[in-house]
């Protein structure tokens, strides 16, 4: 028998976005995200497309990019997609797969419910917003 | 080629091979047409309708819209079989009605299958695929398995030795007066419990999950509004309960179980006293060796990942067809599914399946006719308003146009919209049907302009009416992007 939604809970449980959630929330969570396989080369988010969803990155590594320019990496527990989802705005930004990837998914519509049911999560991420922010304003300083 | 299978995505794929001129086998472990059909729903009737009576005429191609249930046939002859042979008494088919749909297609188009020949093994050798039957060998370039959600999958508890698979569900008749612990409560889960309701003294219906309905989150994610009573049953008060809990135990006593739980919403433990308990936990495709042999699969489901044109994305030149082409989820703009595994969506996957095969490994170019640019507009909108294939796959199929530098516009046919988005080529246009889960239903356009592919979405009408003189202004100024 396989156990797939607990291997899900398992791998959620070692990424710092589900750091502070218990063991039996964490296995509700696994049953609620959908999980995906993206071929090396496959898109993930695309630039300009509406209805976009939110992507945790279990396994693998993605590129971001603008107008086919290339702007940074994604790996292992990298979450991306909330900006467009929370704003309800198509994504400026292509996410491509530079190898076999897999994401546990949340459908844009659903993330608002999803992070105020599961405010721990809500904070890890906006703990990791914080370090974009700081990282994209250190100039100021 | 070999194709493996006999329900509806191998009968699917064979009939429009066969009409492409691919030459190829298929063989089938089981004796005769109809798949899942053949057997289930364990109730005896499909949650997929068609409606004798449509808006358009029967037999035609916008009829496909109506029919969820029949395959589709180039001729005339072979279209709409499902409604020829339903009774009146519902518009959802019996189980027998659609086994007797796919065997009346298979038989009057003259399908060839190899049944009764079991695969059991795969290997590769060179540029070949072996497989291994009980009929012997065989070998082929490319292979497409079209094998359903066969396999019973439980989740792995302490207990569950002793709990049944909804594949394994009695006659219902023999669960008169009992109480019944139901372990899910997605579609399958519902079944049972509609069809327990007229026996069963309590109905419990447990798992993680929230309910989903469909007719609340506006698409195929949920439980079908044909097996919604119990859900009303839990919320008038009943007798049915519908519970939020993680299945912690399952323990058996004599002829009676106790099942202990714990609430998901943090409202403690449940232990239950039941006579039967069933897992309605879903099936995984019965991949056999694939796994091993490199192909990927997502998800507690197992289904196989593919490319937007179903070939697996570990094993080059192994595709698959039917219900696993769910497998290949496309866009899924707003988290809303494709309808691939429903009869109704992979039908049209097989035939671009059987297109792309003839194409790249037989050299078959399919038939793509020369538009004149005037023509362009109506036919474009004509097919928003119409296509049975944009319809029933929203968000995942397109009708495409393309600007060919030698031939000039050029229809392309009905594709997958994330090959068109996602792929380089000539300057193009593709429309789709798309849905939101406010539940309006709209056109969307794409435009593919050297390389870059801008989203137009044209607005909903109440009478989904995509013909009217706005949709025709704004599908032409999307259009003048492409064509100046």
């Amino acid at each position: 028998m396989a156990t797939a939604a607990s291997d899900l809970g398992d791998v959620l449980a070692g990424l710092a976005l589900f750091a502070d959630v218990p063991a039996a929330e964490l296995d509700a969570i696994a049953h609620i995200l959908e999980e995906r396989r993206f071929a090396d080369g496959e898109r993930i988010l695309r630039q300009g497309l509406s209805g976009s969803g939110f992507y945790i990155l279990l396994e693998g590594e993605a590129a971001i990019r603008v107008d086919g320019k290339e702007y940074g990496t994604l790996s292992r527990g990298d979450f991306f997609g909330e900006i467009s989802a929370l704003l309800g705005e198509a994504p400026v930004a292509d996410i491509v797969a530079t190898r076999t990837l897999r994401c546990a998914i949340i459908p844009g519509p659903a993330l608002q419910s999803f992070l105020v049911g599961h405010p721990q999560v809500l904070f890890r991420m906006l703990q990791a917003e914080a370090r974009k922010l700081r990282t994209a304003t250190r100039w100021r300083s | 080629m070999i194709v493996v299978g006999s329900g509806p995505g191998a009968l699917q794929l064979t009939y429009s091979l066969g009409r492409a001129g691919v030459p190829h086998a298929v063989l089938s472990a089981d004796p005769a047409p109809g798949g899942m059909f053949r057997r289930w729903p364990f109730f005896q009737r499909l949650l997929s309708w068609t409606k004798p009576y449509a808006p358009v005429e029967r037999g035609t191609r916008s009829y496909e819209r109506y029919d969820w249930n029949s395959l589709i046939a180039d001729e005339d002859r072979f279209r709409a079989i499902q409604p020829r042979l339903m009774d009146g008494t519902s518009y959802f088919p019996a189980r027998a009605e659609m086994e007797a749909n796919l065997a009346t297609f298979a038989q009057e188009t003259g399908l060839r299958i190899r049944y009764d020949c079991r695969w059991t093994a795969t290997a590769r050798t060179g540029d070949h695929f072996v497989l291994q039957t009980t009929d012997g060998e065989y070998r082929a370039k490319v292979v497409v398995f079209a094998i359903g959600m066969a396999n019973p999958w439980k989740p792995d508890l302490p207990g569950i030795e002793h709990v049944p698979h909804y594949a394994d569900t009695r006659a219902p008749q023999t669960y008169a007066d009992k109480r019944i612990f139901i372990i899910g409560k997605e579609v399958s889960a519902f079944e049972l419990a509609n069809g327990f309701l007229p026996w069963a003294k309590r109905i419990i219906l447990a798992s993680s999950r929230p309910t989903q309905l469909s007719v609340i989150t506006n698409s195929l994610v949920g439980v079908r509004a044909r097996y919604v009573q119990p859900y009303e049953d839990h919320a008038l008060g009943g007798g049915v309960v519908l519970l939020n809990a993680k299945i912690d135990e399952v323990t058996r006593d004599g002829s009676t179980f106790r099942v202990r739980t714990t609430r998901s919403d943090g409202g403690g433990a449940l232990v239950f006293d039941v006579d039967d308990v069933i897992a309605t936990t879903g099936f995984t495709p019965p991949l056999g060796d694939l796994a091993a042999f490199g192909v990927p699969t997502a998800g507690r489901e197992q289904i196989p990942s593919q490319t937007p044109l179903f070939e697996s994305i570990g094993v080059p030149d192994l595709y698959f067809a039917g219900a696993v082409t769910r497998g290949a989820p496309g866009l899924k703009k707003h988290g809303l599914p494709s309808s691939s595994g429903a009869v109704g969506g992979h039908r049209y996957n097989g035939r671009i399946l059987a297109r792309h095969i003839a194409q790249k490994y037989f050299g078959i170019d399919p038939a793509r006719p020369v538009l004149q640019r005037d023509a362009v507009l109506p036919y474009l909108l004509s097919e928003l308003a119409h296509a049975p294939e944009l319809w029933h796959q929203k968000s995942y199929l397109c009708r495409t146009v393309l600007m060919d530098p030698a031939r000039g516009i050029i229809d392309d046919g009905i594709l997958p919209l994330q090959l068109f988005v996602d792929s380089d080529g000539p300057d193009g246009i593709a429309v789709a049907v798309e849905a939101n889960p406010a539940g309006e239903i709209y056109p969307a356009v794409y435009v593919r302009k050297s390389n870059v592919v801008t989203e137009h979405l044209l607005p909903p009408e109440p009478l989904l009416d995509f013909e009217t003189a706005e949709h025709r202004k704004q599908l032409g100024d999307a259009l003048r992007r492409l064509l100046g």
